[in-house]
């Protein structure tokens, strides 16, 4: 880590931890927490799919886990009464060992047949919810309580929400605190020798078979990283929407997941966090142009491709290289 | 028995219509058309308007149909997937290009045609009653029959043409078919405005048994990609096949699996699973596509 990367990262923080909630208090839009709530979860699982892109698949998956995260905390929260704190290692866990199930036969499939399998498996996550007895159905899961008190030893880690005057800030906190763990993960992932290895994977996987590297245990290492994350995404959103259903999480959230990583740029660590904020952001800001808004969205969003196609964050590559 | 045969058929026979044309796009291309299933709809939409609005005879209907459509594949082909594969870096970016495309129709379609669910008068009326071992309306017999015979044109026309050839030879190697002359910029446009076309005509043709709303896009181009993911992703004859399978297991489905509830898809999606992690590329299909 240089100088610089060190006044980035701390640049970063005094902007989502004090400059965006003093922004908020003094124009009094109190509704944008809860949508800078949502990219900061919804960025949380991008950097899953990110990983996934990383080692050179196509997922559009992501929102099945998210599905799966979400369902096991709320039962977890709401049959065996335990604190939700608790619950979102818990259910990050359950999502990876998932993975590593259904990832072991379907890794083995690359481009678009992986890209593919990934979309049915949302469909299947989906299905799986209405249909089995413990998600309760198409009713979902209603009337989750909000964070319980965690303590250590008698002392007050992280108060109980419900007891807050505010608990959109706390949830905003929460959240925001969680992506940047999230994402200093990601980028130690990356910058350390498993992220080299995972980038010989993506350019060349029998290349990189043949000289001594273990692909299928690399790969299935990153697709349950990723699907962690999607499960902790998950589990955090429950506790905020406070309900889970079958089609909390869909097919369309899976590609969006996908859209805000190629959105922020394949070849950038903070890429989907910028996708995510870009594209959750933009579709709120539009809301003011009715019907309208779904036209305009996709008009800029082609347009976007269209100009920087590598992503958002090759504005800034491709300057490097003129000068 | 004879009736989910018959059922699954005619089902069949439409998902491999749909399939064709997103397979062609893809094996010319290397191009997942996400917003296939959204050219379906508008197709059926724009069939609605010529047929039940303008009042004129159903074949027109379908006709301009797939001409629109044809249309428009071939401006989405030459001003957006053309410089977007030029570009960018990897191949894979045109999938947000194609979900982004896939928005802009649902919104076009939205404001257009309205949310409503529409529908066209039958073209004939009647049932077909064989002995009450197959009932089936006249109507749907004729579609698929309709539907088969557009599949075997489109079969010959692929063989024996010689944009057919170039296309396929196109979607074997792009470099080769280049190299022995075959204007690949242009025989791209046309397989996309080819597959759009067919996206149009099962459109049209739909609308006339089930209607079409607005909802319809995403689900179809799941089903869709289901279909080319059983045969094998651009080759025609696998999309073909694809098509009848996953009719024809809809149809089993539905009638031996209704006592446990709607559990049909699920269990059609374990299968491919498994089937996949057995034979990743398909039934027809290369490996690693």
């Amino acid at each position: 880590m240089n100088i610089k990367q060190i006044v980035g990262v701390v640049v970063f923080l005094l902007l989502v931890f004090i400059a965006v909630p003093w922004a908020i208090a003094s124009s009094g839009r109190w509704d944008f927490y809860y949508t800078l709530t949502s990219v900061a979860l919804l960025s949380i699982a991008s950097a899953g799919v990110w990983l996934t892109f990383y080692i050179g698949r196509i997922n559009i998956g992501q929102g099945a886990y998210a599905l799966a995260g979400g369902y096991v905390s709320a039962v977890l929260i709401m049959q065996v009464g335990m604190n939700f704190w608790f619950t979102i290692p818990l259910a990050g866990i359950f999502c990876a060992l998932l993975s590593v199930l259904i990832g072991v036969p379907i890794l083995r499939l690359r481009g678009v047949y992986f890209a593919m399998v990934t979309l049915v498996l949302t469909e299947v996550m989906r299905l799986a919810a209405l249909a089995l007895p413990i998600t309760n159905g198409a009713k979902g899961i209603t009337s989750i309580p909000l964070p319980q008190e965690l303590s250590l030893f008698g002392l007050t880690l992280i108060p109980d929400f419900s007891t807050l005057e505010n608990p959109k800030l706390a949830f905003y906190f929460a959240a925001v605190s969680i992506m940047v763990i999230c994402y200093a993960v990601l980028w130690r992932i990356v910058n350390s020798r498993l992220g080299h290895l995972c980038r010989s994977l993506q350019q060349n996987e029998e290349l990189s078979a043949s000289i001594g590297v273990h692909t299928a245990y690399l790969r299935v290492l990153a697709y349950s990283i990723s699907s962690f994350f999607g499960g902790i995404a998950g589990a955090m959103f429950v506790a905020i929407s406070q309900s889970i259903y079958p089609s909390s999480f869909q097919v369309a959230d899976s590609i969006n997941f996908m859209l805000n990583c190629f959105l922020g740029g394949l070849g950038y660590v903070f890429g989907p966090m910028l996708g995510t904020l870009v594209l959750y952001f933009g579709w709120d800001l539009l809301f003011t142009t009715g019907r309208y808004q779904l036209l305009i969205y996709s008009s800029l969003l082609i347009a976007l491709i269209l100009l920087l196609p590598n992503g958002i964050l090759s504005i800034f590559s491709r300057k490097e290289k003129r000068s | 028995m004879e009736q989910i045969l018959a059922n699954g058929l005619y089902l069949g026979a439409q998902y491999a219509l749909i399939a064709l044309g997103l397979t062609l796009i893809f094996s010319l291309m290397n191009v997942l058309n996400f917003a296939h299933g959204q050219m379906y709809v508008f197709g059926g939409f724009v069939t609605y308007t010529v047929v039940a609005q303008l009042g004129l005879p159903f074949v027109v209907g379908l006709f301009v149909s797939a001409m629109t459509l044809a249309v428009m594949g071939a401006f989405i082909e030459k001003f957006l997937f053309r410089p977007v594969i030029k570009k960018s870096t990897r191949e894979e970016s045109t999938m947000l290009l194609a979900a982004g495309i896939a928005f802009f129709l649902d919104a076009v379609i939205l404001l257009i045609f309205g949310e409503k669910q529409r529908g066209v008068p039958k073209i004939i009326d009647g049932v077909l009653n064989w002995d009450f071992r197959i009932i089936m309306p006249y109507d749907r017999i004729l579609i698929g029959c309709l539907a088969v015979a557009m599949i075997i044109a489109f079969i010959l026309f692929m063989q024996y043409s010689k944009t057919g050839r170039a296309m396929r030879a196109l979607a074997q190697d792009r470099v080769a078919a280049q190299l022995m002359g075959v204007e690949v910029d242009r025989y791209s446009m046309i397989g996309f405005a080819l597959g759009a076309m067919l996206a149009g005509l099962v459109g049209g043709l739909l609308v006339t048994i089930t209607g079409v709303n607005l909802g319809m896009g995403g689900p179809t181009s799941i089903k869709a990609f289901l279909m080319i993911m059983i045969g094998g992703a651009g080759v025609i004859s696998g999309a073909i096949a694809g098509g009848f399978i996953l009719g024809m297991m809809e149809s089993i489905g539905l009638t031996a699996l209704s006592s446990y509830g709607d559990i049909t898809y699920l269990v059609i999606f374990a299968t491919l699973m498994v089937f996949l992690a057995i034979r990743p590329q398909g039934l027809m299909g290369k490996p690693w596509g």
